[in-house]
């Protein structure tokens, strides 16, 4: 079963002016189709108003489609009776890490989650260890969220989506407000969850380096969905995506200046190490015997 | 307006347990129409020390002189030292109220009790230095877009008029098309009017393209002050701070490091791309 399959979602929102008349009909998710398998690592790029944190909103039903149908492990998100256990297969975490954390200790906001599920005291107790573990947070269990970095509370915020038990996370730009190293950090534990634990990822952001080692790409422009592939195959468009307001990593770019330049670089190379290999054999050019 | 810092120093809290020097012993010169970027991890007392520069905050110890004047000096008028610093936010749009964009840049020159007339012109100036176009102007600003925002808050500053401009993390937050536009903005504003600009930042990447000069702030003091280059090649010092340098730096290193001929000082993609081509003999 497909952990995520939308199929021809569109979400409208009607703009009212102050006397509540339709002064008309916005379409931010426009026909958007896609499947998301379980263990896979999806991330969606899109400039800011692409309708990419609406469409993940559908995710965990916090909004519904106003016309197609989106499934989350097989469960219809019109389906209000299972609007629950929706939102416990598919959690998700905000950008903004002081609007989403209300413990005044740690493992207390990060056991909040399983609690309100009635999980025994015991195995609450469990979740919130093994959370806080996954996300490197563990010895500050004891402390107050307050006193935390910006990246810490992220993570914070990631554990107690994680100790819910989701088969799915959903991140709407975690890391916007983060300095470097907090958005390392995050990135990290995501990608420890996505490759040791298998859970299955949805990452929302504009930042490129995050994304090279997703599985899947998806670029959304005006609510569509504009590209799609690898992030090899996504990061070959250079031109393609300069026009969608984004942009590529600065390795991809050189890259494809020198190409641009005449050298013979293949496209869409998306590490230090990659780029490094395509120069030297420029240097050296096998010879053949 | 030159701005100069004499060993300033700033406790939060100073008599009270909780106490924490935010800047250690800080002495800079801030001569006229430089492009400076600051740069610090989160906590390293970047903001605190532009929140010095208009007198928002007063230093524990040391003094700041503009324009060769003491600001804490018993007669001297903050006021008007804080219509020409001028000080943008983080995330500025939440700083917006007004009914429409126009009257919300307004708002800063009424307050200095211009004429309306000049209150005006220097409004309509300002929204048209940060390239906001015409039909927005009677726009309510909260229909603006995240980038759009920016601007008018941009905007509202600039119409005061400063000689000092300074934004702490401007481009926080937007996409990265909204990010180029904004600093190409800045760059082109303070190469037409002459006016200093220091860009408050944890981006390398935006600062190495568009700054002449980088501050790097760690632990409250002043790690490195020198143009780009210099402080680039502090890479692994930098890195222990919870910074980095620009991604290009590190792709030329690593060049090198395998035996590929280049210099490792290129900080921006069209100095690498000569850079290589030079190397390969291309």
């Amino acid at each position: 079963m497909k952990t995520v399959k939308a199929r021809n979602v569109v979400f409208e929102y009607i703009r009212r002016d102050e006397e509540g008349n339709v002064e008309g009909i916005n379409t931010a998710v426009d026909h958007v189709s896609l499947d998301v398998n379980p263990g896979e690592f999806i991330a969606i790029l899109g400039h800011n108003g692409s309708g990419k944190s609406t469409f993940a909103k559908h995710i965990n039903a916090i909004l519904y489609p106003t016309e197609g149908n989106l499934w989350v492990d097989g469960m219809d998100t019109l389906d209000e009776e299972k609007l629950w256990e929706i939102r416990q297969t598919a959690g998700m975490v905000f950008q903004n890490p002081d609007n989403q954390i209300i413990g005044q200790v740690v493992e207390e906001d990060v056991g909040f989650g399983p609690e309100n599920m009635g999980v025994p005291t015991k195995e609450i107790w469990e979740r919130v260890e093994e959370s806080l573990k996954a996300v490197g947070m563990y010895e500050y269990r004891k402390h107050s969220p307050n006193k935390l970095s910006g990246g810490q509370k992220q993570r914070v915020s990631i554990a107690g989506v994680l100790a819910m038990h989701p088969k799915c996370i959903i991140l709407d730009e975690p890391t916007a407000m983060l300095d470097p190293n907090g958005r390392a950090d995050v990135i990290r534990a995501v990608r420890a969850l996505n490759e040791v634990e298998g859970m299955t990822v949805i990452l929302i952001t504009h930042y490129m380096e995050e994304i090279i080692h997703a599985d899947k790409v998806f670029v959304m422009d005006k609510g569509k969905i504009a590209m799609e592939g690898t992030p090899k195959e996504v990061f070959s468009r250079v031109e393609e995506l300069k026009a969608l307001r984004l942009d590529v990593p600065q390795v991809t770019l050189l890259a494809y200046e020198l190409q641009k330049r005449g050298l013979p670089i293949p496209k869409g190379i998306l590490t230090t190490e990659e780029f490094t290999r395509e120069i030297q054999k420029l240097r050296n050019p096998v010879r053949r015997a | 307006m030159p701005i100069i810092l004499d060993h300033v120093n700033y406790v939060y809290d100073s008599d009270s347990p909780t106490s924490k020097k935010a800047l250690n012993d800080v002495c800079l010169t801030i001569p006229d129409g430089q492009f400076i970027g600051i740069i610090g991890h989160t906590g390293s007392g970047k903001s605190t020390l532009v929140q010095h520069l208009n007198g928002l905050l007063k230093a524990t110890e040391g003094h700041i002189y503009v324009d060769g004047e003491d600001i804490y000096d018993k007669d001297y008028n903050l006021k008007k030292l804080r219509s020409k610093v001028g000080l943008v936010f983080q995330y500025p749009e939440h700083q917006l109220f007004e009914i429409d964009v126009f009257s919300d840049v307004c708002y800063g020159p009424k307050n200095l009790g211009l004429e309306k007339k000049e209150v005006e012109l220097r409004a309509y100036d300002a929204l048209r230095k940060v390239g906001l176009p015409d039909d927005l102007f009677y726009q309510s600003p909260f229909e603006l877009s995240g980038g759009q925002k920016r601007r008018v808050a941009i905007a509202g500053v600039l119409a005061m008029k400063p000689k000092v401009l300074i934004l702490d993390e401007p481009t926080a937050g937007l996409d990265p098309k909204g990010r180029n536009e904004i600093l190409d903005q800045v760059k082109q504003l303070q190469k037409e009017t002459g006016i200093t600009i220091l860009l408050v930042s944890h981006s390398m990447d935006d600062v190495a393209e568009y700054v002449d000069r980088i501050i790097v702030m760690n632990k409250g003091a002043v790690k490195y002050d020198d143009v780009p280059k210099e402080v680039f090649k502090h890479y692994k010092e930098l890195e222990e701070v919870g910074l980095a340098a620009p991604q290009v730096t590190y792709i030329m290193r690593d060049l090198a490091a395998n035996g590929v001929p280049v210099g490792t000082d290129a900080t921006t993609i069209h100095e690498a791309t000569e850079e290589i081509l030079r190397a390969l003999g291309r």
